[in-house]
């Protein structure tokens, strides 16, 4: 079998550069693969929408018990956590200016629009976007998914529709949660501190916060979800070779789809920020 | 097309990149045969093997399979074509999320009407067809041996009653008395069943035994088809390599190589083959003590 063999005359300059370009010509690659992948599952979910008896329910239900429900602990006692931060770190400032009031102002824009979303999303890209590319990618290096597509199972009916379904029924949801408990966090933080109790907080809070700032944390949790569970199954997909190609793109699903999330949550910050919301 | 050939290739080129792995293919599979692909690593036997299979599409060339042309099927053509066919992967490919008789269930559930109960009947027959216990059944892949689960595979390939059966390296990691058994499960699918049977082996212990004919595939070219005893009178190198090893020696001069006799598997008894081709007979292998597995490893 003729191997790739090294050009003898290059220099360290050069293949210097041939890496550049390697590199370069692999991550443009990857960006095509990653583009085909949606436009195949767009295809296949069309293909259920055209077919409704074709929907696999039960795959869908298992998924949002095992990225949704399962998640509410970490989820909902991390979000705590970050509420008792934001208002331990907004209380030294309010109180010089005497302004400890508007800490229900600090906590539930920065809580509802932008940490809410993005710290279940990371968690979520951390446990389930993981253990999407590590499943898929298992079942690709044992064989299974060439047994599926011989009998007559289209893998991304089978695995990759189920659970980019159940995340996005999932993640606003959790984004919910968490917004409800990292603000139960910053309130117990604004008591004990500023002594802002509940019935002033909450009332300074429905003053201060607007649906329009709760509707723009939540309609980031899709995009997240589409992002985190494309991400996993498509790297889950291009492991080949043995176990420890699995464990490469497990942690690469992890590191893109975070990447990936904060780069649309820079991007919504302008859209919306050009939009005036 | 002829009515007797189950698969036709025609001119099939197949490249990865630069790499050109198939140049110009053509082999015709007969009915109710048992047909094998041999050839060393990397000569593109897995890859043909995967593009009659609806694995993988070659760059040109034409593939017929039952009748049906493979190249641009359409999808709902290509989902009747797959359950005509069975497919044995080479590291069995079972579901590890579902029990073994789920495995082989799982076919005629997506594509039958059948009722549970029906479908654990059927699977428990091919349990059975394949050889294997019914206490296997209710065990996970991860719990079965290399043997079994390719058992277990080849029962699951069974589930739908195909007509061609394509086997991937059968014998492959197996200790040499399951290896055997695998011989005679094959030949025993093709009598009693009619079953056309495609395969993929180095295992020159089988193909002496099994193969009615076989293939030799070397610099993306057919080097030679025939028999097994027609191919070792061949001269052509790539041929030669096969038959002209210690191992080669050994298979071809097996005592049963004309006649199979399924009472005396000869794989159990490598030290009596080799004192038949005139080699050394090796010492018997070192009693290696079993070391204790560390304490940080998961059970």
């Amino acid at each position: 079998m003729p191997a790739i063999a090294p050009n003898p005359a290059a220099g360290p300059l050069t293949s210097a550069l041939a890496r550049l370009g390697m590199r370069a010509a692999a991550v443009f690659e990857q960006g095509v693969a990653l583009f085909a992948f949606i436009g195949e599952c767009a295809v296949a979910f069309a293909g259920w929408l055209a077919h409704p008896a074709r929907i696999r329910w039960r795959p869908i239900l298992f998924n949002i018990r095992g990225a949704g429900f399962d998640a509410l602990p970490i989820v909902g006692l991390l979000a705590f956590l970050l509420g008792i931060v934001v208002a331990y770190q907004g209380a030294d400032q309010l109180r010089q200016y005497g302004a400890n009031i508007f800490v229900a102002d600090l906590l539930g824009l920065s809580m509802l629009r932008e940490f809410a979303p993005l710290i279940t999303a990371i968690i979520i890209a951390g446990r389930s976007g993981s253990a999407y590319a590590a499943q898929i990618g298992a079942m690709s290096v044992s064989e299974e998914i060439d047994a599926m597509r011989t009998l007559g199972i289209a893998p991304l009916e089978m695995l990759v529709l189920p659970k980019v379904i159940a995340l996005l029924i999932v993640l606003p949801l959790l984004t919910v949660f968490a917004d409800v408990l990292g603000v139960f966090g910053g309130m117990l933080m604004a008591r004990a501190q500023l002594d802002v109790g509940f019935p002033e907080f909450l009332d300074r809070f429905t003053k201060a916060v607007g649906v329009t700032d709760y509707l723009i944390g939540i309609c980031k949790a899709p995009v997240f979800a589409g992002i985190i569970a494309v991400v996993g199954c498509f790297q889950g997909f291009r492991a080949q070779g043995g176990a420890d190609s699995v464990g490469r793109q497990t942690t690469r699903s992890v590191v893109q789809a975070i990447f990936l999330v904060i780069v649309a949550d820079a991007l919504f910050s302008i859209a919306f920020s050009a939009l005036g919301l | 097309m002829d009515a007797e050939n189950v698969i036709e290739l025609r001119q099939v080129s197949t490249r990865f990149g630069a790499h050109v792995v198939h140049d110009g293919i053509d082999l015709t599979v007969r009915r109710g045969e048992i047909f094998a692909l041999i050839g060393g690593s990397g000569s593109g036997k897995s890859t043909l093997l995967r593009e009659m299979i609806l694995l993988h599409e070659p760059n040109s060339g034409s593939i017929r399979v039952l009748g049906v042309e493979l190249a641009d099927i359409s999808a709902a053509d290509a989902l009747a074509l797959r359950l005509r066919w069975g497919v044995m992967f080479q590291h069995g490919g079972l579901f590890g999320a579902l029990t073994v008789t789920e495995n082989i269930g799982l076919p005629l559930r997506e594509h039958t009407d059948q009722t549970d109960r029906q479908i654990d009947q059927i699977a428990a027959a091919k349990l059975a067809m394949a050889g294997l216990r019914p206490e296997v059944g209710a065990q996970y892949p991860a719990e079965l041996s290399g043997g079994m689960l390719k058992r277990a595979s080849l029962a699951r390939a069974l589930a739908l009653e195909p007509e061609l059966l394509f086997l991937d390296e059968p014998t492959a990691g197996l200790d040499p008395e399951s290896a055997g058994e695998v011989d005679q499960l094959v030949r025993t699918l093709r009598d009693q069943f009619g079953l056309c049977i495609v395969m993929i082996s180095h295992d020159l212990d089988l193909l002496w035994q099994t193969a009615d004919r076989v293939a030799v595939l070397a610099d993306g070219k057919v080097q030679g088809v025939g028999a097994m005893a027609e191919l070792a009178a061949m001269d052509h190198p790539a041929i030669r390599k096969f038959f002209d090893g210690p191992r080669g020696r050994a298979a071809a001069s097996s005592p049963d190589v004309t006649k199979w006799n399924p009472g005396e598997p000869t794989r159990s008894n490598p030290g009596f083959r080799r004192a038949a081709s005139g080699l050394p007979i090796p010492p018997p292998p070192l009693e290696i003590p079993v070391l204790r597995r560390p304490a940080w490893k998961p059970k």
